[in-house]
């Protein structure tokens, strides 16, 4: 019996070891992305490359058009997406009951976010491009990329207004609070923090999609802003499979460069994302 | 003994079709404390949210019956149920302050009917306070969050926000279960003071609590009214053999 004992010691140290590795193993590839698009983006980048207007056959000067244009496609999305999510949310998660028609729209919820984006880009296409005639269009790509963007914020908005106490909504409304006053007051602002964490992860992946954008708003090359919803854009994850992908002898500094400022871009909003939910957790005392 | 509430031939049911409360007919006294006691399933607390409506909010129907608050029926469609509620005041079991500073939650009802003069809300802050038994405990940080207080704190913060409203009557739905005894002492001295003012109904957390705040008692069992009467007489010549038993601790 004595002999059982190291053994078993054993079988667990090389348990953890394994399970230490894997874990390493899995944050390896992130890292190594970063370290390898940072080291080898960083030489291009430059202001008359963040700030300046592609030329020679976008082989030469900056990506200004893509990085705005980026900016807009992100902010369009969210104009379309943000409320339309959170009012779905509210819905399914204070006045919804479990009928047939709500269970039809989780399921629909549910199934959308499946939909590979690719998907979403052609279904963008006929509807938006085509059918209602906006064009290859700013507008058209945001409402394109809105819908692939509101699962996320429905179910991420929906689960943080879940975890709001009962007991607050009982409160509230026995002081004489209707429902909505009790949702605008009380449910909604301790819900915030874990909507907007839903808001900027979804726009964050909006924001780095090529295909829902591809046939109904990316411009191949223009080398000036657009100046209304109605204009097509160059837009940074569009840029840059065209860069790497359709233009001959491109220099590989400014297909890493893109690919940097846009991980930078999308990063960033991971940070704000994780911020916001860390300082609502500290605050947080029920 | 004036009858503030008149409860008449209430039957009330959950959806699934149970019974909760069977045929209760039960007048409470104005400007005393009332106690509803009795073991666990026995109806108090859906009695205690019929008189406010909360039980609209769950399944819970009153099948059959009235409730006659100053001559008016409450069961009936038409009333309006928030300035019901800001005239049935509720404190419940569990502590539960709203994530707002302390003012915050004493003014919350009072924004809500309307009200935004600030002299107005202070007024109503610190006479409400002072009635609830915690003002000098907290008069020098209104605006700190209101969760930061301890649980006897909180429970009388939550006495305080119902008494905000200047309501009518109180509901108190076993407000001192998870209290120590000093802050149940403090909860149950400040209802002696409000009963000159206010129609109080308690679902005490003991025997012995409804024994010592009782100006009138109902015993509950199992959805029925056993007997009523003022609180004297029943705790200690209590008529029927069940309320004896229970008193006594025979069972519960």
């Amino acid at each position: 019996m004595k002999r059982v004992l190291p053994n078993r010691h054993l079988t667990e140290r090389i348990g953890f070891t394994a399970i230490t590795l894997m874990a390493i193993l899995t944050v390896l590839p992130i890292v190594a992305v970063v370290i390898y698009i940072l080291f080898q983006g960083l030489p291009a980048i430059s202001l008359g490359f963040l700030a300046g207007f592609p030329h020679d056959g976008m082989r030469a000067g900056g990506i200004l058009p893509a990085i705005i244009g980026t900016i807009y496609l992100t902010i369009g999305t969210a104009i379309f997406s943000v409320p339309l999510g959170i009012a779905a949310a509210i819905y399914l998660s204070e006045y919804a009951s479990d009928t047939p028609l709500t269970r039809t729209i989780r399921i629909a919820i549910i199934n959308l976010a499946g939909i590979p984006s690719v998907v979403y880009g052609l279904f963008g296409l006929g509807l938006f491009v085509i059918f209602l005639n906006f064009g290859t269009s700013i507008l058209a790509a945001s409402l394109t990329l809105s819908i692939m963007t509101l699962p996320v914020i429905i179910s991420t908005a929906e689960e943080s207004l879940r975890s709001v106490p009962q007991a607050f909504r009982t409160v509230s409304i026995s002081l004489g609070a209707t429902r909505w006053q009790t949702i605008r007051r009380i449910v909604l602002k301790e819900a915030l923090p874990g909507i907007l964490t839903g808001v900027i992860l979804g726009l964050e992946r909006a924001a780095g999609e090529t295909a829902p954008i591809l046939f109904t708003g990316a411009a191949f090359f223009l080398p000036r802003l657009p100046q209304s919803p109605f204009d097509a854009t160059m837009a940074l994850p569009y840029h840059l499979f065209v860069i790497s992908t359709q233009v001959p002898e491109m220099p590989i500094q400014i297909q890493y460069g893109t690919a940097l400022v846009l991980l930078v871009f999308v990063l960033t909003m991971n940070l704000i994302a994780t911020v916001i939910r860390s300082r609502a957790r500290a605050k947080r005392q029920w | 003994m004036v009858d503030k509430i008149t409860i008449e031939n209430l039957s009330v049911q959950y959806a699934d079709g149970t019974e909760s409360l069977r045929d209760i007919s039960l007048g409470i006294a104005e400007k005393a404390i009332s106690v509803l006691f009795g073991p666990a399933g026995g109806g108090k607390s859906t009695l205690l949210r019929c008189l406010n409506r909360l039980n609209d909010l769950t399944e819970v129907k009153a099948a059959a019956g009235q409730i006659l608050i100053d001559g008016q029926n409450i069961l009936d469609p038409q009333v309006d149920v928030i300035a019901l509620r800001r005239k049935v005041g509720m404190v419940f079991a569990r502590p539960v302050v709203l994530p707002l500073s302390i003012r915050g939650n004493l003014t919350y009802g009072l924004e809500l009917a309307g009200e935004k003069r600030r002299t107005k809300l202070d007024e109503a802050v610190e006479r409400s306070l002072k009635l609830a038994a915690i003002w000098d405990e907290v008069k020098d940080r209104l605006d700190d969050p209101a969760i930061a207080l301890s649980g006897g704190q909180q429970q009388r913060i939550c006495l305080a926000r119902v008494l905000a409203l200047q309501p009518e009557i109180i509901l108190l739905d076993e407000p001192t279960s998870g209290l120590d005894p000093i802050s149940t002492g403090k909860v149950e001295a400040a209802l002696q003071e409000l009963k000159k003012e206010y129609t109080i109904i308690l679902v005490p957390h003991s025997v012995q609590q409804a024994g010592r705040t009782a100006d009138y008692a109902a015993f509950f069992l199992q959805g029925e009214l056993v007997e009523y009467g003022e609180g004297k007489t029943l705790f200690t010549a209590p008529k029927e053999k069940q309320t004896e038993d229970y008193i006594t601790g025979r069972f519960g």
